[in-house]
């Protein structure tokens, strides 16, 4: 006959083990979860702020137009912040493999930085303009996207500059100009028209 | 005479009063030519002190006390690493990437890791803001930095870590001579010209003098090049008999000057489709890139100037897209603008070709060909692989830059012809919209915006998906046809607004 004490113990020790198992296998499944984030795609991260409505202009290559998408995105309280989350949402949409509108596989933002009064600083790395695909309207419709994006979300921005590795560059991929700020009352302009079919 | 009346009635003023009142007009009058100096004064004219890294190469305000020159220590020091200041007492303290500097104010002993450093004069505390004179800066940028730093005090430029961006400078054989200058890294001057010389100035590039400052050359267009350099920058100045002309190759790296092209010796690059055609004497113009370039004098001749200038997009190491291991946009952007060449003139138009081989040229030195040419429109050709169809665009302007008199904005030149140009480009997509899918947008594209003339440049892709398409004979046929007949339909507008 074993003793009570003993039994006792036993289902607690078994009560551990279990719990443990159960610990064992979540740490598991966040490590495969940390290597599927080692993946060299660049992913938006995680936003610390209320998910909120935003107005995505997202490129379609084909036909070559934008159209103006609703989305819910976790929207930080900081305007520079907001600016990364957007920009991030639409680059988050361009490297996936349903891609409407195909960036290069590393191509990724740097930073956004909001100077007063109504400008804003977009900075990408250079894989971004070096992959980026040549022509007017490709080019067109990936600085339109990214600009009226932010123009449309964050009020108060007039003025658009696009920094390549944090230096000058004097055109995206031989085409759009980025010597010059872009005013957002021409980005405005040519969204709409990009907007409609051809 | 109201201040002597005033006097008189009030004789019973004190006298230290009285001598105010006494000099109240020459402090009005001194007052007021104070602020029309500041108000008329060029903040270029600043006098500042330039250095150049290998991280980034940045100028700084001078700041004027005692009768020398100041310049802020943190500020200098800021963009090489961590760095914070703090008063305390009479003592300014700065910290540097862990190393410590303590700077008495109003003393030129100052104390920087440890070691004593004397100024050439005292170091000067201003609102919790660190002074030091600007010849001081070489030995106490060393001190905190631990790398070579070079400074040439009389141009107040500091190299740090930095062994500058050096160039030689040789002519090129032909008929005119041109002198070709190579530097060992890309450079983006600031080019003025006046009669006989031009200037670049680099306030941005390291540039210095590998061997002597001043050469002399035995050709006649180009007598010499002198290179000086003062207040943060460097200056190479070619001089020469004729307009000179400065186009930009290699990256960056290569600057050619050549005489300005006219109708007795054509620049090699230009070509004129119609041999009857004279060109139209170009107006001396070589357009700053960041600055503002000259309208075309009223009194330049023009005799009989072209209709049309077509510029083929890219060329020589500047392919544009690649479409495919053997076709490359700049041979199809050469291709589409002679067959366009061909369509104007069996409709009698007079045109002229930017490039009619594969040359290297700048978007400016695109400009500044197409305005001295004084066209009734320019054509910017391009090709893309991307969707189906045609694209023909116009300018996208920036509202942000006003001219400045007569001078016209250089980003803005095209902005008195934007109507125009906007009434070709629905008149062309309209033709073209009958056989292929066209679409009619703006572009932010060099060099429409730099254009005085009407411009329009023309994005060509294939009709199926395939960029064979591209150099199809038909379709190039075709698309060139239609642009003809849409400009033609608009062809006495354009002549009357020339």
């Amino acid at each position: 006959m074993i003793p009570r004490h003993l039994q006792i113990a036993m289902v607690v020790l078994f009560v551990l083990v279990l719990i443990l198992g159960f610990y064992v296998r979540r740490i598991r499944g966040k490590v495969r979860e940390t290597v599927r984030a080692a993946d060299n795609r660049p992913v938006a991260p995680p936003a610390a702020g209320p998910s909120e409505q935003a107005t995505l202009y997202v490129a379609y290559d084909d036909p070559g137009v934008i159209h103006a998408e609703s989305a819910r995105i976790a929207l930080p309280s900081g305007r520079q912040e907001r600016a990364q989350e957007l920009v991030q949402a639409l680059l988050s949409r361009y490297l996936d493999k349903n891609s409407p509108h195909l960036l290069p596989a590393q191509a990724d933002l740097r930073d956004v930085y909001m100077v007063d009064p109504g400008l804003v600083v977009i900075d990408l790395n250079s894989a971004f303009a070096d992959g980026h695909r040549s022509g007017i309207l490709v080019e067109e419709l990936t600085i339109a996207s990214l600009a009226q994006t932010l123009a449309a979300n964050l009020p108060g921005i007039n003025r658009v500059k696009f920094l390549v590795d944090g230096k000058q560059r004097d055109t995206l991929a031989g085409h759009a100009d980025l010597s010059s700020y872009y005013d957002t009352a021409a980005i405005a302009n040519l969204t709409q028209q990009l907007q409609q079919s051809p | 005479m109201m201040p002597n009346k005033f006097l008189r009635r009030n004789l019973t003023l004190p006298i230290r009063v009285r001598h105010l009142y006494k000099f109240r007009l020459p402090a009005i009058f001194a007052i007021v030519i104070g602020c029309v100096l500041f108000l008329v004064g060029d903040p270029s004219d600043q006098n500042v002190v330039s250095v150049y890294s290998p991280v980034a190469n940045y100028s700084l305000p001078i700041t004027p006390r005692d009768g020398r020159d100041y310049v802020g220590l943190l500020e200098t020091l800021e963009p090489f690493g961590t760095i914070s200041s703090r008063v305390d007492g009479q003592n300014w303290r700065l910290r540097f990437n862990g190393v410590e500097g303590i700077f008495p104010n109003g003393a030129s002993l100052v104390r920087v890791h440890g070691r004593d450093t004397t100024l050439p004069a005292r170091f000067l505390m201003e609102n919790g803001r660190g002074l030091v004179p600007v010849d001081s800066l070489g030995n106490l940028l060393q001190a905190f930095l631990g790398v070579p730093v070079v400074f040439h005090a009389t141009a107040r430029r500091l190299f740090i870590h930095e062994n500058g961006t050096t160039y030689t400078a040789q002519l090129a054989g032909g008929t005119p001579a041109k002198l070709v200058l190579n530097f060992s890294s890309p450079v983006n001057p600031k080019i003025a010209t006046e009669p006989g010389k031009l200037r670049m100035t680099f306030n941005r590039d390291p540039v210095v003098a590998s061997g002597p400052p001043s050469v002399t050359f035995n050709a006649a267009p180009i007598s010499s090049a002198i290179f000086a350099e003062s207040n943060g920058a460097a200056e190479i100045t070619i001089s020469g008999s004729a307009p000179l002309l400065a186009s930009f190759g290699n990256d960056g790296r290569t600057i050619t000057i050549a005489p300005a092209p006219s109708s007795a010796s054509p620049a090699q690059t230009i070509t004129a489709s119609s041999p009857a055609t004279p060109q139209a004497s170009p107006a001396p113009v070589a357009a700053p890139p960041n600055s503002t370039t000259p309208m075309p004098s009223p009194q330049a001749p023009a005799p009989v100037p072209v209709f049309a200038v077509i510029d083929a997009s890219h060329g020589g190491t500047e392919t544009g897209a690649t479409f495919s291991s053997t076709l490359l946009e700049k041979d199809v952007n050469l291709a589409l603008a002679r067959q366009l060449r061909q369509e104007f003139q069996s409709k009698g138009f007079s045109t002229m070709l930017l490039r009619d081989g594969d040359v290297l040229l700048s978007t400016d030195q695109r400009a500044i060909n197409t305005n001295a040419a004084r066209p009734a429109l320019y054509i910017n050709i391009h090709a893309a692989s991307d969707g189906k169809g045609t694209r023909v665009y116009t300018a996208m302007l920036s509202s942000a830059v006003p001219d400045n008199g007569l001078f016209v904005a250089w980003d803005n030149a095209q902005a008195k012809s934007l109507t125009s140009s906007q009434a070709v480009a629905a008149s062309i997509a309209a033709e073209l919209g009958k056989s292929v899918p066209t679409r009619n947008a703006v572009a932010a594209l060099r060099p429409l915006g730099n254009i005085l003339a009407p411009a329009i440049a023309i994005e060509i892709a294939p009709r199926n998906g395939d960029v064979a398409d591209l150099t199809a004979g038909d379709y190039q046929q075709q698309v060139a046809s239609a642009i003809v007949v849409g400009i033609a339909a608009v062809r006495d507008k354009l002549e009357a607004a020339r």
